[in-house]
Order: structure tokens, then C-alpha cells, then sequence
């Protein structure tokens, strides 16, 4: 694959509520290099929201007891019941064991019953419930107090309705937060690819920079969202529900704690083991990719050599391999969800026992058994949360430190303080002791000195690497140079703003850049403002108007994302027509004829040559007729010009240039 | 799609087994609340402490049970899911290796690379987390809708109403999300597209002065999008308040009733308690299963990338009967009033093309692009069909013998040299294992690559990184050159092949590349005159038809077409030079 391609993403995990699955077991997270600074910096983006950022921290805050406070309320309501239920049933037992006619008299209490009653019977009556039914009113059957039930019931749902509110305003107000961060962090990156030196992109790939926009940015977003409102409100779950749990019993609240050291060394354990094994797994996909990249890249050939058995056993070498990791990695890290359901399962046990136990002894009421088991079934999720929140955090920094550090690139020197406009221009270039590197201490052009009178042709020749580009980089500056300068009319060009240097060329590049918008957008690019008649005229003087009248909806039709939808030299003719349409004073041409064929060629020359006219142009030929043409050739080697003049003068020389020459039309050494 | 499921078959055994533990599971999960409403009813009301412990007991064990459960629910899921990717890899991969180039055509490269990995990925993990977690969830809600219904059969008619809140909730919230879950896509591929382009056109943008321009592209994708995130993750982020409202609503409403129905001695409290928590679980269970809503509709869009690659065979086959072709041939190729389309074009890139290239001669093929010179070579390693005609080579119709057989008589140099990843030895011997280390040699030097070759530190064993990265364009036409040479084919096809090379070596490799092909069948399609004027024959294609037959000298003659592309090339006096020293060199090779 070419070097643009995006290398294999890590495998994204999906969360049934969309976006990355931060559950644990999954990969090991990555790291941030500076984990403080990145935070800092971060905090930055986020100030200007400070006011939305406390109010997600009130709400999630109120939210959150409110959903702690309810269990325990609940709780009072099943506590009532059982009263009520107690009450009811013992006094049916005392009244059973009554003589029928007997009447009771007004105001006996249970107390009065029990103590006409033997002592044995009153032993056999368990202490929990003596009490209650010493204080029994026996003058009527106890009823349910549905009143007070209804009471805790209201409450209950306004505490619940309004705890769903305030969570869903939080999360409204949140997702805002990170939209907004999100599009302010993608608009900055957006700015900077413009602003940045031209040499920023020599050494990095175009897929590192589309990361950062998408991917990067994306988890940022993601775990912005998660992480500030889960460390907050798991902060608060824990300590509010281990607060409630110790307000209902020290002694349930011991044995609730005493398990999770447990889970949380089992589930070590196996993150341990299952992050090895998933770098593994992870290996084994990159090699998978790899190995089918390569054979599909190069499928033409592998079939032609009949290499299709070998490259078929190759592949299943691999995916085999990849298939003992991947499930093992799998198993491992899908354990640990059952892991924590037994975990949970366990408390459940505990709590029911020993709960059961404390309640015969009368120290705890089943509603508060009750409460308590739903503290502990809410009590794992906050854990794994605050136990996950470190990984998030860090992932979130490594992202945001990856945009970071792209936004944090050096960008191209400041223009001009105050930059002079050339109004009327005559074409006159001067290379004045220019000298330039690429990298500053590896200097390739020396002291070039060259003279351009306005109007005149300059072929640049030399073998493919000698660096003819460079002279066009140094002349569009797209790179300034490091001694010397190069002067248009009498103007150092780092004394006018880059884009008013751009603005004096129109420049047809060797590869055909278009972009997906129809060939009219295209065709104007230059020159937004041109008229339709001006487009037809151009596009004539292109031969491209024939072409694109062939093409389904001419003019209109849109070249599609891959722009292969139309050939590789009709693309290149539309460059020229977008140079042509430019009406710039002057023209670079790279190698811009190369890839048409050789036909069409001869009338672009011709329509070249017309555009040309009396206009100072830079070619980067191939073509010798062009270069026997030239008023001024530069033959440059290894990033220099070593010889100049014209075709006639550089062959007297009988130099590099005239080898060159020789070389190319005698066939035999 | 169907097909898709028919890989599944190897593992229904297991997806048996794995269906058993899960009902297993779903049970001992649902006793335990059982155990908890007799601790609460025998234990603590009717205070009997050994109902306690002995409840306790069996809820500790069935706990163990459900943990067991889990453990080999995970293997089995993870076994099932890996297996089965693996198996469709295999197939996708099997597949497209046999492809022609009219599949990569519809497809595209990178696509079918997607398919092959992304697509069964997602399909793996999709699964995965079906048979995990996703499956249990009816039985549950089945088993614990039972239990609530045995328990208080008038209390159930609360888990209805929240199990069907539940649903009407995310059945509203995806029917309004889904739609614009793929607009979300569709809004991130333009925000990459615009990105990409400004990145890939940056000299353009800025030589054009049209930075603000792409900023103003951008700004608005970058807006589109974070207008649509906004709406969709502000609907999203509504199920979780609303699951738990109707979760404790639930509760509460049982409460409420519940005391009702314990006053009317229909239930007793215990049984109020383990309601509540086969409620729970019902409703989580609808939960889990609306999953499969979410989940299914992105792993089908991959399944059926997937399906398509397995259900899409190669449009070039082997015969039925295939024939062999005679040993004593030399590579003669024969185009027979050939015609191709491109599928579904309405005219035909080549028309009426009849020419002989004979063995011991060179065959050069010229033309301007589109032309159809490239098309017109392709057609003989059957990259293509013909639409009409035949091509024969030795006397045999191309369409007669197996592509393997074809394959072994044809030394074919692509127009860009493609490399794979091993050493350089490797690769000048991909084409054929037995050669020895003079043949590599050998072909190395005819190729001239020879030179670069013993340059590097590890001569031949020097390794080739994927794609051939690290070596330059020239040094993999050569070596691309020296594995053609090394197949000893009968028939060689240069496809503009020498196009990186400088001219120096271009010449040198072309009079050492006649010696090594004397008898045999050399076709070379070409862009630079210089390349192709030595050849014995070159033929002249002018939209897809053959314009002229000759060499070079006589096309110069009577070739209006030739002769154009010559003179656009080359001066006249140029020309001269050259079409004496060519005839100097003729002398040359016919002396030697």
C-alpha cells in the first residue's frame, strides 16, 4: 500500500450505547507522555465553560443522593409493612388463644395480655417481637397504615422523577461541553494543516494527520463525556452509599467492604493476564492486515507467478495463529463480567445471611435488609467505574496530547510587517546567492545565482531526485530560503505576504489534485469570479471543453471522492485549465505534461505556448523539445544547479548537461 | 447472508451446549431470590434461624453454580466467535485470491481489505457479546416473568406495564436515532474527506490562495456534524434516567401494592422481596435484548459486505475441460478479430485487433493513453475476457487451458514494479520455487540490478519491507525484470516496464534482455519511442483499433499517427541519429 494509507486501526469496541467501550479487559491503555501538562492544557479548552461545568457537577451531585437517599426511604416503607404485618399477626395469635367471650377491656395493651400469661409462654415469644407486642393496642385489630405507606410512596416518585431530571439536564448541558470543545479542537486543527510549513509534511504521513482530527479528537470527546461526570458522581455513589450502609449496620456494611478486596485481586489478576494476551491478539492482527494488504495490493502479480496456494497457506498460518490469541484474549477478558456478577452475587449472599441473622436478633429490620441489598448491587458499579476512570483519563490525555502536540507545531514564518503589493508586474525573477536545505544543516542549494528577464521561458532539467521541485517550492514559498533571496521586479519575496507571492503564479502540479465538487468548481478554483463564458473559452484552450461535454452532465458533473471517475489525463488537463483560468503573471509547470498522452499533448503544447506568451514561466521539463525551447535552462544534480544557459551554449559546454543529452539520444555507451 | 449462517454449522454442537448453560445459568440466578424470600418468611418472621443458614447454604452454592455457568458460557462464546471468523476470513481470503481484475474493479483494493478485516471483526465482536450476554436475556425475562407470575400473579400486570414502557422507549428513541446514526456516518466521512483533500492538495490550495476556502468546507462539515452529535447524543443520553425512573417506579409500585396484597394474607412479605427482584431482572432483560436493536443493525451491514465477497466468484474460471499446451511451443500469440468491452460500457475499448507476435521477435505496442494498448496486453494472462474473437497462444485459445498452466508460460513485468515482503531472493524466485542460485543470479544480472544488488550489506538475502518501500522505483522495475526472467517463461510481457528506469540502464537492459529472450515471444507496450523503436514489429493502436503494423522505420515512412507521437517526442535531426545508430546497433546484435 502507498504511504498515505492509514496503518490498521486498533480494533474500536463497541458499546451498546455507541461510542468506545472503556470496560475493563480490554486493551491496556495508552499513555500520555506528559499526563499534567496535557491535563492543563485541557483545562484550557474547558474554562470558557466553567459555568456549565459547576452546573453538571450540582446536578450530577444532587442527582446522585437523591438516588442514594431512596433505597433507605423504601426501606421505611417495607419496615412499615412488616410492622403493620407483625402487629396484625400477633394480635390474631393473642386474641386466638383467648376465651371467645371474653372482652377485652378499653385501653389493654399487649402488655397487660402477656403478663396474665404463664411465664413459658411468654419465653417461647421471641425478644424482636415482645416489644411490639407489649405496646399492641388488643381494644381492635391493628390495620395497615396505608396512609403512611402512601406518604413514603409520593416521595419516593418525586424523588425519583426529579432525580431522572436533573441527571438528563446534566447530561444535556454535558454533551454541549464536549460538542462544543470537540468542534472548537477540530476547527483549530483544520487552521493549523493551513498554517503549518509545507516541510512539516515531508516526514509524516497524511493518515497520522487525519488521526488527529478524527480518531484523537473522538476520543477526547468520548472520554471528556464519560470521565467528568463519572468521577464525580461514582465519587459520591461510593461515600454516599457507604455512609448509608453504615447508618443501617456497622456489621453488614464490614462484610459488604470485606469482599471487594476479592474482587478487586481477581479482576487484577486477570487484567494482568487478558492485557498480555490482547497485545498478543493485537499482534496477530497487525500481521493478518498486513499479509492481506500486500497480496491484495499486489494481486496481479501473485496470480500471474501463481502465487496463490502459497499465499493461501500463508494466510491461514497466520489466521489460525491469530485465532488461538484472539479467543483466549477473548475468554479471558469476558471474564471478568461474570466475575463481578458472582462477586455481586456473593455480597447478595452475605447480606441476606448474616442480615437474616441480625434481624431474628432484632437489630435490623427487613426493610433496612432490603435497602442494603440494593446498596450493594449499586455499590459494584461505581467501583469498576472509579477503577476504569484512571484508564480513561489517561486515554483521554494521550489523545488530547496527540492533538496537542499538532497544534503546537512550529508554523510558518510571520509575514512581512508591512509587506509590499506588486500592482503591475513585469516578470523579472532574480536568484540572488540563494541557499537552502530542507533540514537547515544539510544544505543542497548553494549559492545559486540566476537571472530571469520578464517574459522569458526557464526549463529546469536534471535526473528524477535532483530536486527541480525545490527551486518551485522556493520560488511559490512554500519554503524560504536560508541565505541569499529571491527577488521579483526588485522585491525580496519575504518582503510581500506569501499569498501575494502565490497570487503572481499559476501552477500545474505532477499530481492532479481535484477535489470532489463538480468540474465547474474545479475549473475555477483560481478564479471564483470567472464567467461562464471565460470557463467555456479556457476550457477550449485546454481541450478539456470536448471532453467534459461527453461526460454525463458536462460541466456539472461531480468528480467523485476517489476522482476516478475520469481519467488520469483528462484530470491533468483540468489542472491546466485551473491554472490557465487563474490568469496569473506568471506560470510553473511540473512535469505537467507527463501523464497526457502524447496526442493531446501536442495541442496542450500549443495551448501552452500561446499561454506562455510574454508571461515569465518555469518548467520542469522532460521533453527535450521543450527544454531546446527554453530561454534559460537549469540543470540541476543532487539538489544543485550546477550548469545554466541555453540549449546551444550548455551543449558547448559539454558538461553534465550535454552528457545528459547524450545519453538520452545515443542509445549505446 | 444466508451463506453467512451456513459457516455456522461446524459450530451448532457447541452453540448446543452453549444454549444448555445458559438456561442453566438463568435458573440458579433466578433460585437465588427464592432463597432470600424463604430467609426473610421462615427465617426472620417466623424467626427460625436454621432456614436462615440452610438457605444461606444452598444460596452460596447456586451462586458457585451461575459462576461456573458464566465461566464456560465465556469459553464457549469466545470459542464459537473466533472460530467462525476465522472461518469466514479463510473463505473471503480463499476468494479474492482467485478474483480477476474486473472483482477488484467493483469492489476496489480497499474495500476488499476492509471486508477481509474490519467487516469480520465487527462480526466476531458482535457476536461475541450475542452469545455472551445477549442470548440469556429472553430466557430470563421468560423464567423471571414465570416466577413473578407464580409469586403474585395480581402484582405481574406492574412488570408488564414496565416492561412495555421499557420497550416503547427504546423503540421510539432508535426508530428516531437509527436513521440518523447513518447520517452521523455519512458526516464523518465528509469531515475526513475534506480534511483529506486539504491535506493531499496543499500545494494546490496554497498555491491558489484558497486556505479560507477549505476552512470554510471544513467549518461547515465540522458544524453539520457537531449540530447532528449534539442532537443525537442529547436523545441518546435520555434512556439511562428514563430506564432507571421506570426501574424504581416499578419498585415502588410493588411496594405499594404489595402491601395490599400481604394485607389480604395473598402473598406473604418475603415473597414481595424476591417480586421485586424478579421485576429487576425482567426488565434488564429487555434491556439486554434491545441491545440486539442496536447492535445487529451495524454487524449487518458488515455481514453483508462480508456475504457479497463470499457470494461473488471470480469471472474468469478454469475450463471444464482444460487442454495443454505442447511442449515444443515458443509463445506465439495470435489475436483473432479480437473485441473487448469493459462490462457495461456501450462501446468497446478494442475493436477488430488481428496480429502475430512470433516467437524469437520483439512486439511493441504504441499508442496515446486510452489508446487501449494496456487493455489489449492484459487480455492475454486473461486478466479479461475477450467479448468477441479469440487470442491463441501456441495455437491454443487462451480460454482452453487452466489459468495455472497460462500463468507458467507467461514472464509478465507490470507497469509499476510490486514487490511483497521477504528477501530480494524471494522475490526474483516468487515465480518460480526451484530456481537455482545461478538462475537467480542470472536473471538478476540481465535485469541489471545486479549493480544496486551487491551495493547492500546482505546482497540477495537483503530484506524487502510489505510493498517494497524500501527500495526505489527503479530498483523494483529491475527486480520486478529479474522474477520475470527467472519464471523462464515462453512469452514475455513488458508493460511499459522500463518507464522508472534512467535511459543509461534502459538501454543496457534492453540489449542484455534480447540475448536472454532470443527464441522466444517478447510483447513491450510503451511510452517513450526510444523504448519500443528496436522492436521487429510495433503495432500503432488508435482508439482501440490497430492504426498500423511495421517498424519503426517503415512507420516513420507511411504512419501519420507514429509519426505524430515521434515528432512530439523527438526533433528531426534527433530522430536521424537515432534511427541510424539503431541500425548501427541491429548490425551490432546480428554479428554478435
Amino acid at each position: 500500500m502507498d504511504k498515505q494509507s492509514t496503518p490498521p486501526k486498533q480494533q474500536q469496541s463497541m458499546s451498546p450505547f455507541g461510542g468506545r467501550n472503556h470496560m475493563m479487559g480490554q486493551g491496556p491503555a495508552e499513555k500520555a507522555n506528559n499526563f499534567k501538562g496535557t491535563i492543563k492544557k485541557l483545562t484550557v479548552y474547558l474554562k470558557p465553560h466553567w459555568i456549565n461545568i459547576i452546573l453538571v457537577l450540582v446536578f450530577s451531585v444532587a442527582s446522585t443522593v437523591f438516588a442514594i437517599v431512596s433505597p433507605k426511604i423504601l426501606g421505611h416503607a417495607t419496615n412499615q409493612i412488616v410492622d403493620d404485618y407483625v402487629s396484625i399477626k400477633a394480635y390474631d395469635q393473642i386474641t386466638s388463644q383467648l376465651p371467645p367471650q371474653m372482652n377485652i377491656p378499653a385501653g389493654a395493651t399487649g402488655a397487660d395480655m402477656l403478663n396474665k400469661l404463664p411465664s413459658q409462654v411468654k419465653n417461647q415469644i421471641p425478644s424482636s417481637q415482645l416489644e411490639k407486642i407489649m405496646s399492641l393496642d388488643l381494644t381492635h385489630r391493628p390495620v395497615f397504615h396505608f396512609d403512611a405507606i402512601a406518604q413514603i410512596v409520593v416521595l419516593l416518585i418525586g424523588l425519583y422523577l426529579l432525580s431522572a431530571l436533573l441527571s438528563y439536564i446534566q447530561g444535556w448541558i454535558m454533551t454541549s461541553v464536549t460538542q462544543k470543545v470537540t468542534n472548537q479542537f477540530r476547527k483549530e486543527i483544520s487552521g493549523k494543516i493551513n498554517r503549518l510549513p509545507l516541510s512539516y509534511f515531508d516526514t509524516r504521513t497524511y493518515g497520522e494527520v487525519l488521526s488527529r482530527v478524527t480518531n484523537d479528537i473522538d476520543t477526547v470527546s468520548q472520554t471528556l463525556n464519560q470521565s467528568l461526570s463519572q468521577i464525580i458522581t461514582s465519587v459520591i455513589m461510593i461515600l454516599g452509599i457507604t455512609i448509608m450502609m453504615l447508618s443501617i449496620s456497622w456489621l453488614l456494611t464490614v462484610v459488604t467492604i470485606l469482599i471487594l478486596p476479592l474482587s478487586f485481586v481477581l479482576i487484577g489478576l486477570i487484567m494482568k493476564k487478558s492485557q498480555a494476551l490482547f497485545v498478543k491478539q493485537q499482534a496477530g492482527l497487525g500481521l493478518l492486515n498486513g499479509h492481506i494488504e500486500e497480496m491484495y495490493a499486489g494481486h496481479l502479480v501473485m496470480r500471474i507467478f501463481n502465487g496463490q496456494k502459497d499465499s493461501i497457506a500463508k494466510f491461514n498460518t497466520i489466521n489460525d495463529d491469530l485465532y488461538h490469541s484472539a479467543w483466549l484474549s477473548q475468554f479471558l477478558s469476558g471474564l471478568i463480567f461474570p466475575l463481578m456478577t458472582f462477586i455481586g452475587n456473593l455480597g447478595y449472599v452475605a447480606v441476606s445471611v448474616v442480615g437474616g441473622w441480625l434481624a431474628v436478633n432484632g437489630k435490623i429490620n427487613i426493610g433496612d435488609i432490603q435497602a442494603f441489598i440494593q446498596y450493594v448491587q449499586q455499590f459494584n458499579q461505581p467501583i469498576t467505574q472509579t477503577a476504569n476512570i484512571a484508564n480513561i483519563m489517561q486515554s483521554t490525555a494521550a489523545a488530547a496530547e496527540r492533538v496537542f502536540e499538532f497544534l503546537d507545531e512550529p508554523e510558518e514564518s510571520k509575514e512581512s510587517t508591512n509587506p509590499v503589493e506588486l500592482l503591475t508586474v513585469k516578470g523579472q525573477v532574480e536568484f540572488d546567492q540563494v541557499m537552502f536545505g530542507y533540514q537547515p544543516d544539510r544544505i543542497i542549494i548553494n549559492n545559486l545565482s540566476a537571472s530571469i528577464k520578464p517574459g522569458q521561458r526557464v526549463a529546469i532539467v536534471g535526473p528524477t531526485g535532483a530536486g527541480k521541485t525545490t527551486l518551485v517550492n522556493l520560488l511559490m514559498r512554500f519554503y524560504d530560503v536560508q541565505g541569499g533571496s529571491i527577488k521579483i521586479d526588485g522585491v525580496d519575496i519575504r518582503d510581500m505576504k506569501r499569498s501575494d507571492v502565490r497570487k503572481l503564479f499559476g501552477m500545474v502540479l505532477q499530481d492532479t489534485w481535484l477535489f470532489n465538487g463538480t468540474i465547474r468548481d474545479n475549473i475555477t478554483y483560481g478564479n471564483p469570479e470567472a464567467s461562464e463564458e471565460d470557463i467555456i473559452h479556457t476550457a477550449k484552450e485546454a481541450h478539456v471543453d470536448h471532453f467534459v461535454r461527453s461526460l454525463p452532465s458536462g460541466y456539472d458533473m461531480v468528480i467523485n471522492e476517489e476522482a476516478n471517475n475520469i481519467s488520469q489525463g483528462e484530470k491533468q488537463l483540468l489542472t491546466i485549465a485551473r491554472a490557465m483560468l487563474a490568469k496569473t503573471p506568471m506560470l510553473i509547470l511540473d512535469e505537467a505534461t507527463s501523464s497526457v498522452d502524447t496526442r493531446t499533448e501536442v495541442l496542450i503544447q500549443k495551448a501552452m505556448d500561446n499561454l506562455m506568451q510574454n508571461k515569465t514561466s518555469f518548467v520542469i521539463a522532460h521533453r527535450l523539445s521543450t527544454i531546446r525551447n527554453a530561454d534559460l535552462i537549469l540543470v540541476m544534480k543532487d539538489g544543485n544547479v550546477i550548469e545554466q544557459g541555453t540549449h546551444q551554449s550548455l551543449l558547448e559546454q559539454n558538461g553534465f548537461y550535454a552528457s545528459l543529452y547524450n545519453s538520452q539520444f545515443s542509445s549505446e555507451e | 447472508m444466508r451463506k453467512l449462517f451456513s459457516y455456522l454449522k461446524p459450530y451448532l454442537g457447541l452453540m448446543a451446549i452453549l444454549l444448555v448453560v445458559t438456561y442453566l445459568q438463568v435458573m440458579a440466578n433466578l433460585k437465588l431470590p427464592d432463597y432470600m424470600a424463604q430467609i426473610v418468611n421462615e427465617g426472620i418472621i417466623m424467626q427460625k434461624s436454621s432456614a436462615i443458614y440452610e438457605n444461606g447454604g444452598l444460596m452460596l452454592l447456586v451462586t458457585l453454580g451461575a459462576a461456573v455457568c458464566s465461566v464456560i458460557i465465556g469459553f464457549l462464546a469466545s470459542r464459537i466467535a473466533t472460530g467462525y471468523a476465522r472461518d469466514i476470513r479463510k473463505q473471503v481470503f480463499t476468494t479474492v485470491e482467485s478474483y480477476s481484475i474486473a472483482e477488484f474493479n467493483t469492489f476496489s483494493t480497499s474495500s476488499l481489505i476492509t471486508r477481509s478485516t474490519n467487516d469480520i471483526q465487527q462480526i466476531q465482536m458482535v457476536m461475541i457479546m450475542l452469545l455472551r450476554m445477549v442470548l440469556m436475556a429472553p430466557f430470563m425475562a421468560i423464567g423471571a416473568l414465570q416466577k413473578a407470575f407464580i409469586t403474585a400473579p395480581s402484582m405481574s400486570w406492574i412488570i408488564a406495564i414496565a416492561s412495555i414502557s421499557m420497550l416503547s422507549m427504546i423503540g421510539v428513541l432508535f426508530s428516531i436515532a437509527l436513521p440518523k446514526f447513518q447520517m452521523l456516518q455519512k458526516l464523518v466521512d465528509r469531515l475526513n474527506l475534506v480534511t483529506r483533500e486539504n491535506l493531499t492538495g496543499l500545494r494546490v490550495v496554497r498555491a491558489f490562495n484558497n486556505e479560507y476556502k477549505e476552512e470554510e468546507k471544513f467549518e461547515k462539515a465540522n458544524a453539520d456534524l457537531t449540530d447532528l452529535n449534539l442532537y443525537v447524543n442529547r436523545l441518546m443520553i435520555i434512556m439511562q434516567p428514563i430506564m432507571m425512573l421506570i426501574l424504581n417506579l416499578s419498585i415502588v409500585g410493588i411496594v405499594w401494592y404489595g402491601a395490599k396484597l400481604i394485607d389480604l394474607e395473598t402473598i406473604q412479605i418475603g415473597d414481595m422481596l424476591a417480586f421485586m427482584q424478579y421485576a429487576m431482572q425482567v426488565i434488564m432483560s429487555f434491556l439486554m435484548i434491545s441491545i440486539i436493536f442496536i447492535m445487529v443493525p451495524r454487524a449487518s451491514v458488515s455481514a453483508k459486505r462480508v456475504a457479497e465477497v463470499i457470494s461473488t466468484p471470480s469471472s474468469i474460471l478454469d475450463p471444464q475441460k482444460p487442454r495443454k499446451f505442447p511442449k515444443e511451443g515458443n509463445g506465439r500469440v495470435e489475436f483473432k478479430e479480437v473485441t473487448f468491452s469493459y462490462p457495461g460500457a456501450d462501446m468497446p475499448v478494442l475493436s477488430g485487433i488481428n496480429f502475430i507476435a512470433e516467437p524469437g521477435q520483439t512486439t511493441a505496442f504504441i499508442g496515446s493513453t486510452g489508446s487501449g494498448k494496456s487493455t489489449l496486453i492484459n487480455l492475454i494472462p486473461r486478466f479479461y475476457d475477450v467479448t468477441a474473437g479469440q487470442i491463441l497462444i501456441d495455437g491454443l485459445d487462451v480460454r482452453e487451458v487452466k489459468l495455472e498452466d497460462l500463468y507458467k508460460q507467461i514472464g509478465y513485468v507490470p507497469q509499476k514494479g510490486v514487490l511483497f515482503s521477504g528477501t530480494i531472493k524471494s522475490n526474483i524466485k516468487y515465480g518460480n520455487k526451484k530456481a537455482t542460485e545461478e538462475d537467480i543470479e542470472k536473471s538478476a544480472q540481465t535485469a541489471q540490478a545486479t549493480e544496486f544488488i551487491e551495493k547492500l550489506e546482505k546482497g540477495y538475502q537483503n530484506e524487502i519491507s510489505q510493498g517494497g518501500s524500501n527500495v526505489s522505483g527503479g530498483q523494483k522495475q529491475r527486480l520486478s525484470i529479474a522474477r520475470a526472467l527467472a519464471v523462464k517463461p515462453k512469452l514475455y510481457i513488458f508493460d511499459d516496464s522500463f518507464s522508472a528506469l534512467d535511459l543509461k540502464t534502459d538501454a543496457l537492459l534492453r540489449q542484455t534482455l534480447q540475448d536472454e529472450t532470443k527464441d522466444r515471444t517478447v510483447l513491450i507496450v510503451g511510452q517513450r519511442i526510444s523504448t519500443i523503436m528496436n522492436a521487429d514489429k510495433i503495432i500503432v493502436l488508435d482508439e482501440g483499433r490497430i492504426v498500423g503494423q511495421g517498424t519503426h522505420d517503415e512507420l516513420m515512412q507511411n504512419n501519420p499517427v507514429y509519426q505524430e507521437i515521434a515528432y512530439s517526442q523527438l526533433s528531426d535531426t534527433e530522430l536521424k541519429s537515432i534511427s541510424e545508430s539503431h541500425h548501427n546497433n541491429h548490425k551490432g546484435v546480428n554479428n554478435g
